[in-house]
């Protein structure tokens, strides 16, 4: 009998050995809050079905370093403090490896401090607000995208070497801190860079307003020379729908720094020669991208699943997953091919470049992505029943971001003139 | 403030408050019949404007005349206010009427949740619009600007022939009657033979599709996206509480005071333009606190 016990005893040890010895997880889970309600969710979901694909096609793949990943999804809709207890449960109890958060701003703000306390690796894949990483420093936080700042100035900067004679500027904006921030960027820039522009109205109505129709009324009684909107979703598609069917499209010239988003939907109530950017360098038909096959598989690929062509959220989501794939490789490579810590992943993302669908993307010493800023103007062509991108500029985020350490605030105020004429690649619809 | 510019924003004010009073009158007018506050009302709103844009966009694919959406926006708001508010009345308000209000409350939240979740499930999340009907009728030149005719012309004669229908309907019909004669005392009009439970199903009916029809027409001009309905029903209810629950005529005085307030904060002083609603609720409350044509209630013992 004690035979047997020491023999089975001895088995079930041999048995607990190798896994002792692996020093590769049986998964990475990698815990993604998007928006899959609320207003937002028009981001959220083709986000969430981008990381399912590209989740897929990594475990297709072999997945990262030959360990598949697993995904486990939160809901940011369900207001912040359940998405603090989910995310806490999800860091402490799932055990996730590596955090995807946030959409929002607002959910940011409140994520980072929470991740670092957790120690967890936190890519921050679509929030825009720049406060964050220049606020605070962070070991285990890491945005792999660009932020508010050039997403923001390359839409002026483009404005004012195409269009430079306007006087007058008008805005409407989201009442919340990505409509009021993006405003700060953009008037402030605007103060040294054509400081002879006049700002005529401010206007923010609600975030989720379901009627502009006050607004456009005065902004057709005003006139002004250029309108900028950055607002996004539902907002600016009734925006955008109500401003065109009375005129206001005639009499202003529009920028839209996030309407990639909206192009498809908006079908033909958006105007020609409407400014329009993609927060990035995101375009279905990115013109250094669109040949490369795997951007075309993964076009089709997303199309098929969900019958729309991807957004700039999908493209961040992408963003994320190859932040992700190329810090894994370079972790294991410096740790001699032993799967890493995550305090040796996360010392390997300041200087670590990835590339999605876009251009690569280089991880700053801050934590910060500098990521380019594709913006162009809309046209209508056969092929497509909603405008597409021409007269296109990709601006290089490096000289539209302050050096580390600095803040956007303070150094959009030493910019000058001469940043207009920047060097920035052209490209035309069709080439 | 020179006087076209307070005349755009009268046009303006007018046209925004035509929609609001077609679904705040719907939920006024449950509240003053049944004593219902319904959070419901919201997502009556919400699936009108989303069962006319499905309708008409079906409409339009399959080749039938743009114009035919105009039909599809009133039989959208029927089909829901028939269907899902009949089936709400018959199977859940009816267990609760003699319950507490505040479970009243509860219970019509919980439905407004899993609507909007059913809604989802359907509709998904993307943003619908249906822009034929605003675009049939063309714009209107006023004051020098361009109106849509839609919003200036249309919106507000819904909203008169609603209201007048409406009064109409109460004050000289024998089935208005009934309504009032129950709103006024459920158990005296019984006893003379009336048959209360009908007149709540009937109104709660109308009011539903009320609600419906405020989406419904309301699509044209605004995209349709989740939670739609929940900012309805929270300015619904400030018009509601501003005109006095269940005053009919109030929620059109209620719904032109806010929308003109709305507009002319726009054009005058923009960071206020949210909280309008809100603060001549409060200024209409202090002064009044039954509301503006709302009598204080006796209780019975």
């Amino acid at each position: 009998m004690i035979r047997r016990f020491l023999a089975a005893a001895g088995l079930s040890l041999m048995s607990l050995m190798p896994a002792l010895a692996q020093d590769k997880p049986a998964e990475l889970r990698i815990g993604i809050t998007t928006y899959s309600s609320g207003a937002a969710s028009v981001f959220g979901v083709p986000a969430r079905d981008a990381a399912e694909l590209l989740a897929e096609d990594i475990n297709k793949k072999g997945g990262i370093q030959g360990v598949p990943v697993k995904l486990y999804f939160i809901d940011e809709g369900a207001g912040i403090e359940t998405l603090m207890t989910e995310y806490r449960r999800m860091v402490q109890d799932t055990k996730v490896d590596v955090m995807f958060a946030s959409i929002s701003s607002g959910v940011c703000n409140k994520i980072a401090p929470l991740a670092e306390d957790l120690k967890v690796l936190n890519f921050m894949w679509d929030c825009g607000t720049q406060r964050i990483l220049e606020d605070d420093k962070y070991s285990y936080v890491f945005r792999t995208q660009a932020n508010a700042t050039p997403e923001v100035l390359a839409p002026l900067l483009y404005l004012l070497k195409t269009k430079p004679d306007f006087k007058t500027v008008a805005v409407v904006n989201q009442d919340y801190a990505w409509g009021r921030d993006s405003w700060a960027i953009f008037s402030e820039a605007l103060k040294v860079l054509k400081p002879d522009a006049k700002v005529v109205a401010e206007f923010f109505p609600k975030f989720g307003a379901p009627d502009f129709s006050t607004e456009v009324s005065r902004l057709l009684a005003l006139r002004p020379d250029v309108i900028l909107s950055t607002s996004w979703g539902g907002d600016l598609d009734t925006f955008v729908r109500q401003a065109n069917q009375r005129g206001l499209f005639r009499t202003s010239q529009f920028v839209l720094p996030l309407a990639e988003s909206s192009l498809e939907r908006l079908g033909n109530d958006l105007p020609e020669g409407v400014i329009v950017g993609g927060r990035g360098d995101h375009y279905f038909l990115h013109p250094e991208m669109k040949g490369d096959p795997k951007f075309k598989a993964f076009i089709d690929a997303y199309k098929a699943k969900t019958g729309h062509y991807p957004i700039y959220s999908v493209f961040h989501m992408a963003q994320a997953f190859a932040a992700l794939q190329a810090v894994y490789d370079k972790a294991v490579a410096a740790n001699g091919g032993k799967w890493p810590t995550k305090e040796q992943v996360a010392a390997a993302m300041p200087g670590l470049k990835f590339q999605a669908f876009g251009r690569p993307v280089e991880i700053r010493a801050d934590g910060q992505g500098i990521e380019d800023q594709l913006i162009g103007t809309t046209t209508r062509v056969p092929g497509y029943s909603f405008d597409v991108l021409d007269k296109m500029m990709i601006f290089p985020a490096s000289q539209l971001m302050p050096p580390v350490g600095q803040k956007s605030e303070a150094w959009i105020k030493t910019l000058t003139p001469a940043l207009i004429d920047i060097k920035v690649d052209n490209f035309s619809h069709g080439n | 403030m020179s006087f076209d510019t307070l005349m755009l924003a009268v046009c303006d004010g007018i046209a925004y408050a035509s929609l609001v009073f077609l679904v705040a009158v719907g939920l006024t007018f449950i509240f003053g019949v049944l004593g219902v506050l319904n959070i419901a009302h919201g997502s009556f709103y919400a699936l009108g404007a989303y069962v006319a844009v499905s309708a008409g966009i079906a409409l339009t694919k399959a080749g039938f005349s743009p114009w035919l959406t105009f039909p599809a926006l009133f039989g959208a708001a029927l089909a829901v206010g028939i269907v899902l508010g009949g089936l709400m009345e018959k199977f859940l308000l009816q267990r609760i009427y003699d319950k507490e209000q505040v479970l009243q409350i509860l219970v019509t939240f919980a439905i407004f949740m899993m609507l909007e979740n059913v809604q989802r499930l359907v509709w998904g999340v993307q943003p619908y619009f249906m822009s034929e009907p605003l675009q049939l009728l063309g714009n209107v030149e006023l004051f020098g600007i361009s109106y849509t005719a839609y919003q200036t012309i249309f919106l507000p004669i819904l909203a008169v022939i609603v209201l007048v229908g409406l009064r109409t309907f109460l004050r000289h019909t024998s089935a208005g009657a009934q309504i009032l004669a129950v709103t006024e005392d459920r158990e005296a009009a019984s006893a003379i033979g009336i048959n209360a439970e009908r007149v709540y199903f009937l109104t709660f009916i109308v009011g539903a599709s009320l609600a419906a029809l405020g989406g419904a027409v309301a699509a044209p001009t605004t995209s349709l996206i989740p939670g739609m309905g929940a900012e309805m029903i929270v300015l619904s209810f400030a018009v509601a509480a501003t005109a006095g629950l269940g005053q009919i005529e109030g929620a059109a005085v209620a719904a032109l005071m806010i929308g003109l307030g709305r507009s002319l904060a726009v054009y005058v002083a923009p960071e206020f333009e949210v909280l309008v609603p809100y603060i001549l609720m409060v200024l209409v409350l202090i002064v009044r606190p039954s509301g503006l044509f709302g009598a204080p209630q006796l209780r019975k013992i």
